[in-house]
Parts: structure tokens; sequence; C-alpha cells
């Protein structure tokens, strides 16, 4: 039996998903992008043209959420298959977009830069329980306008995961397309293997903006995967209520299914979000709140009822440094969601509320992650009964550590964090140094950055990839891209 | 690939039936019983203890090599003549009078003769007098003992005293187990302290060696 979590009564996601359709009916979302407001007043939506809102009846949302695939999967640069998002399948990636790393040196947080950035690729693509990169900070070596696109570049120049990623404006999409055209060779293969999802996000409250709207109706006529990324701020951008603020997240979410199937029925998505409480004390949106990771689990219970397969931003933690509280805020994190079956789990690596990775923090919720993964494998009997002959074994063998039982399944019944997470006894660890987890989690960082290879991409694909970055830098007066290693 | 050299990958993967076939070929070659033994066997399981330190592998990997070992020596022991004795040591163990914990002792055992070593198991509960006129008896290199229980521990150093008194100095002592630690080996007069088994045999392997 796999172990799940549930919040919400179906009675309760009814009423919910109700209220959301009386939002959405009566006061619409607000669209800041003629060309989409068209599209949606083409096909059965009401449009203040004047006003910029779209208003969706129940029937229209009804008929958007027919026709969304309740699962859909992604594949890595090579095409093989590396995510199944169907049914309770968990998988997890770093944590975007962040300004900032935290400096392994210097213990600081500072801007990225190129190197750093192929550090992360070259890390996370060893990781064994995060299943994608993710465009996870904005190296601050180029010009602002091609930040997004490089990052897509980078990652699929150095890594062969899948890329959870995005754009910062309309223009950035195509060659953000055109980078994923080079890896796969043409449209239809991208459309057959899509290579990335790309988050959307509404503003809350009910907006979407020119840049968001633009971009899932691009990414889903490319093929390209979205997750709509929801941030209602409970309390303050939201009903301080856990239920209010579900209620507009789900208003703000289905706006963008109805706005991604009327662009292009069967677009594949997720149902995401990063909604948060409002920390009146500190004026700041806790992503390690309990509240916060209540939200999501139940707002993913809402998108699974609704037949889609979910997103949310949950397993990062508000600490400044890798301290307990990153460690706990995360934990607790991936556990509940992958309890709860979310399906992309967009956390690891993060800090300081979505603002700061670190790579150290990465490397020890790689290892939390797989904690995650084997608790929801469950407690299941293998060859347990009868129990009688493995006792009478025990007993005649004094030990069970050969038994062909234990080789069997050990590896399957039992996770084995390391070398982050410390399970030496003391004068073990002592030994071996006694090295802090922040010193573990370095050390682990420097042998994978040992091992790494690079993609076994053919050199015309390497090329392309380069000659399409570099000419899109030189529209914004970059002549040369930054250094970085062969 | 050499017939040594084979043994030993068949013992790094614990399959123990061909590492005895592959004992048996070596012989049927006329290579001598000790070659077979330390250039096959024990080197096998150097390789085995280097990755069980390194977390490259778990301790049933190496338990399934200790007992392909194990096999293998049981067809070369009658055949070692004279000073012909490859064996890396011989050591007696066993956890201390009053004591009946012997997991950690047991698994010190089965690694201690995978490794390599003669080991002669007193059991648990042993009296001091035991192992000294054991270790004597059997001309042994090394003690070692177990305890884990903070009231049979001082047992450990009567055993220490009592190979000093009968002059048996060139006896090396390791203990090991939950309540003791390097500090109290020094402590006691010791000569070793081993952290787990796989610490153990490498400390023992490290005094034989000295």
């Amino acid at each position: 039996m796999r172990p799940t979590l549930q919040f919400l009564e179906n009675e309760l996601k009814e009423t919910i998903i109700a209220e959301a359709g009386v939002i959405l009916a009566e006061l619409g979302v607000e669209v800041q992008n003629p060309d989409v407001l068209a599209l949606l007043a083409d096909n059965g939506a009401q449009v203040d043209r004047a006003q910029q809102r779209a208003f969706f009846s129940p029937d229209l949302v009804r008929k958007c959420l027919a026709t969304a695939p309740r699962a859909f999967a992604l594949y890595d640069v090579y095409g093989e298959p590396t995510h199944d998002f169907a049914g309770d399948n968990v998988h997890f990636t770093p944590g975007s977009a962040a300004l900032n790393i935290l400096d392994s040196e210097t213990g600081k947080m500072r801007k990225p830069t190129t190197a750093d950035y192929v550090d992360y690729v070259q890390v996370v693509n060893q990781l064994e329980h995060i299943a994608s990169q993710s465009t996870a900070f904005i190296p601050a070596d180029v010009h602002e306008r091609i930040s997004d696109s490089y990052r897509l570049f980078l990652s699929l120049l150095y890594g062969e995961k899948p890329v959870v990623t995005g754009t910062f404006t309309v223009e950035a999409f195509a060659v953000m397309r055109d980078l994923q055209l080079a890896v796969r060779g043409s449209a239809d293969a991208l459309r057959a293997k899509p290579l990335t999802v790309f988050s959307c996000c509404p503003t809350s409250p009910l907006r979407w903006s020119d840049v968001t709207s633009q971009n899932v109706v691009d990414c889903t006529r490319s093929g390209i995967p979205v997750e709509f990324i929801a941030m209602p701020l409970s309390g303050f951008m939201a009903p301080v209520t856990l239920v209010g603020t579900l209620v507009q997240h789900t208003a703000e979410t289905l706006s963008g299914v109805v706005i991604a199937q009327l662009a292009c029925p069967g677009a594949p998505m997720l149902y995401g979000g990063s909604p948060a409480i409002f920390d009146v004390r500190y004026e700041t949106t806790p992503m390690g709140a309990v509240e916060t990771m209540m939200t999501d689990c139940a707002y993913s219970e809402i998108g699974k009822y609704l037949g889609l397969p979910t997103q949310a931003y949950i397993s990062l933690s508000d600490a400044k440094l890798l301290d307990a509280q990153a460690g706990l805020e995360s934990a607790m994190g991936a556990t509940l969601a992958a309890l709860t079956g979310i399906n992309n789990i967009s956390g690891p690596g993060m800090l300081d509320f979505e603002s700061c990775q670190s790579l150290e923090k990465l490397v020890l919720d790689n290892e939390i992650c797989g904690m995650s993964l084997r608790l929801v494998r469950g407690i299941e009997p293998r060859e347990d009964f009868p129990a009688l002959p493995r006792l009478q074994e025990l007993l005649q063998e004094q030990h069970l550590l050969i038994s062909a039982h234990t080789r069997r399944y050990l590896r399957q019944e039992h996770y084995f964090p390391g070398p982050v997470i410390d399970r030496a006894n003391r004068a073990r660890w002592l030994e071996e140094g006694g090295l802090t987890l922040a010193q573990r989690a370095r050390r682990r960082i420097t042998q994978l950055q040992d091992n790494y290879e690079a993609p076994r991409y053919a050199s015309e694909i390497r090329r392309e990839l380069v000659a399409r970055m570099e000419h899109e830098a030189r529209r914004y007066g970059q002549e040369t891209l930054p250094e970085r290693p062969e | 690939m050499d017939i040594l050299q084979e043994i030993s990958r068949y013992l790094q993967s614990g399959e123990d039936k061909q590492v005895l076939a592959l004992t048996e070929q070596a012989l049927d070659l006329n290579l001598s019983p000790g070659r077979i033994l330390q250039d096959g066997l024990i080197r096998g399981m150097a390789v085995v203890g280097d990755q069980f330190k390194n977390h490259e592998i778990f301790l049933p990997d190496v338990l399934l090599a200790a007992k392909a070992m194990t096999g293998a020596m049981e067809r070369l022991k009658p055949l070692l003549i004279g000073d012909e004795t490859p064996l890396l040591g011989k050591v007696v163990i066993g956890t201390v009078r009053g004591d009946l914990h012997d997991i950690g002792k047991n698994l010190v055992g089965i690694m201690l003769r995978g490794a390599g070593f003669d080991v002669i198991d007193l059991g648990r509960d042993v009296p001091p007098e035991k192992f000294v006129a054991t270790a004597a008896a059997e001309k042994a290199q090394v003690v070692g003992m177990s305890a884990l229980l903070t009231t049979t521990m001082p047992v450990m150093k009567q055993v220490v005293d009592m190979l000093r008194a009968e002059g048996l100095t060139h006896v090396r002592t390791v203990i090991g187990g939950a309540p003791v630690s390097a500090e109290y080996a020094r402590e006691i007069g010791a000569d070793d302290y081993g952290y787990d088994a796989g610490s153990a045999v490498e400390k023992i392997r490290q005094l034989v060696e000295d």
C-alpha cells in the first residue's frame, strides 16, 4: 500500500472548485495581452477588452479540463524517458530560479556566474534522486535579456536530464524553443518527447501579465508542457484562511488551464503553484511554514481531483545557511509532498524564500529526497510468509546477513543515504576527519565534479547550441559569451 | 586471465563455488597452496576490505566473500606445511566474563577468518584465565575481547594484566564493543580498539604486521 496524505474531503474539494468557478465567472481574470484576450473571446470566454478581463463560465472550464491530459512524460537529452507525471508518481527538481547562490568558500550569499551554473549542472546531473534539472539560478555575468535562455543553454550543453525552466520575456521563447530543437532535431520530435517544462506564473490576485499569458500560448503550441505557478499569499494577497487561499489558487490555476487548452487542446500541463502564508511579523513569504506546505498539498489534491498531474514549490527552506532549520524545513516539505503524491516537487537546494541556491544543500536534499521516495514505496510483504523458515534460518545461522532473502531485498527494503547524511559510529566519524555536514556536502560536490562526464552529443548538436546562443547574445549587444569549461 | 587473479575476482563477488573450483584447478596446475592463499584469496579479500571501507560495498558483500574465503581455506589448510604458513596470523577472540552479548564478536570472527586469519573463538562469558591459557597454548599473536556492558568492561583489564603477568608480552590485545573506546584501550593498556568489525580486522592486521 502506498502511504498517502489527505487534507480535504471530496465534499470540500467540490465546494472549493465551485467557489473558484463563481470567481472566474463573476470577477474573471485580468489578461494584459490583447492577442490572448482575442483567443479567449474567439473560443467561448466573455471578454471585456477595455478592462482587459476575461470571464470563464463553469461550462468553459469543464470543457478545457476535459481536453487536458491526465498524464504525460518527460525525456532526457537522448530521448530516454525520465518522468511519468501520472497517478501519485513523485519526481524531485531543484528549486528555481534564485537570484543568488551560497558561496561554498565564504559561506556568504552572492550573485552567481557562468562557472557556478556549470558546477551546478555537473552536480545535479549525477544526483540520483533529483529527476530533472531546473534552471535553478540566474547567472549575472550575461546580458539580462538573455539570462533566461542562457540558463537553458548551459543546462542542455552540460546536463542530460530534462529541464524545468521558464522565460522572463516574450522574445526569449523563440531561442529557448530553438535550443531544444537543436537537441531533439525537429519540432515533431520535441512534441513527441518533451525535454522541458516551462513555469508560467499568474500574478495574484487573478492576473496574467502580457509575458506570462503569451508564454502559455507559445509553449502549448510548440508542445512544450507548462506548469502553472499561482502564488496567493494568505492574509495579504489572498484570504488569511487556508481554504480561502485554496479557492483563489484554484481560480488562478484554472484560468491557466483555460488559456492553455483553448490555445492548444490537449496541451500537457501540471497543476502547480507556489502559494505561501504571509508572515505579518517580518513581511516575508515563508516556504518553510507548515501552513504553506499544507496549502501545497491541499491544492495538489484538488488538481488530482480535477484529473491533472501536479507540481509544487515545496521541500525548500527559508534558512540563510545550511543549518538545522534548512534541513528540517526541507525534509518536512519533501515528506509531505511525497506522501501527497505531488508529481513534480520543486525545492531541493533552495534557501532564503526561493532566492538562494546552495550546492551543499542540494546534495543534502538529494538524500532527503531518497528517504522520501523510499517512504512512499511503503511497507509490503516480500517473501515474508510463512515467517517460520526465516526465523529457523536465523537460529541456525546466527545471523541473516548473507541469507538469500537478505541479498534479494536489502537494497529494495533499506535506503542508504550518504555520504552527506552521517551514520558512522562516533569513533569512525572521528577517524574519517570528524567532518561537519557542510564539509561532507562540500566533499561530495568535489567527488561529483571529478566524476562528471559531459553529455554524449554529436559535435554538430553542441555547435548548434553554441551558435544559437551566441546569435541570441549578439541581438542584445553581447558579442561573446563568458568563458566556460570545455 | 591468470588463475589467481580469477580466484581473487570471484572471491570479491562472493561466489564460493567458483572460488573453490578454481582453487582445485590451481592445485591441479601445481601452484603451491601458500601462493593460492596469498596471491588469490588474501589479495581478493584486501580489495573487498578497501571497498567496504570506502562504502562501495556493504557488509553482506564482505561476509559472502569471507564465506568463499573460508570454504577455499578449508581445502588448503591441510596442505599448508612447514614454514609455509601464509595465514595472516592467529587470533583468540571472545566476549568477556559476565557478558553474553556476542553479535559483534561473531561478526569480528567471520571477518577475521575471511581476511585470512586463523581464529579461535572462545564464545561468550569467557573467564580471563581462558583467554590467557588459550593464547599461550595456541601461540596466538592477538587476543580480541568484546563487551557490551559497562559492568563487564573491567574484565578486559584483567586479561591484559594477566597476559603481562604470565610473560606473554608479545601477545597483542584489541578490544571492542559499545561502551569501550580508544581512550579506554589506552587506559587499560590494551594495544588497540576497533570501533566496528571492519575496523577490528584492520587494527589486528596492523598489529601483526608491526
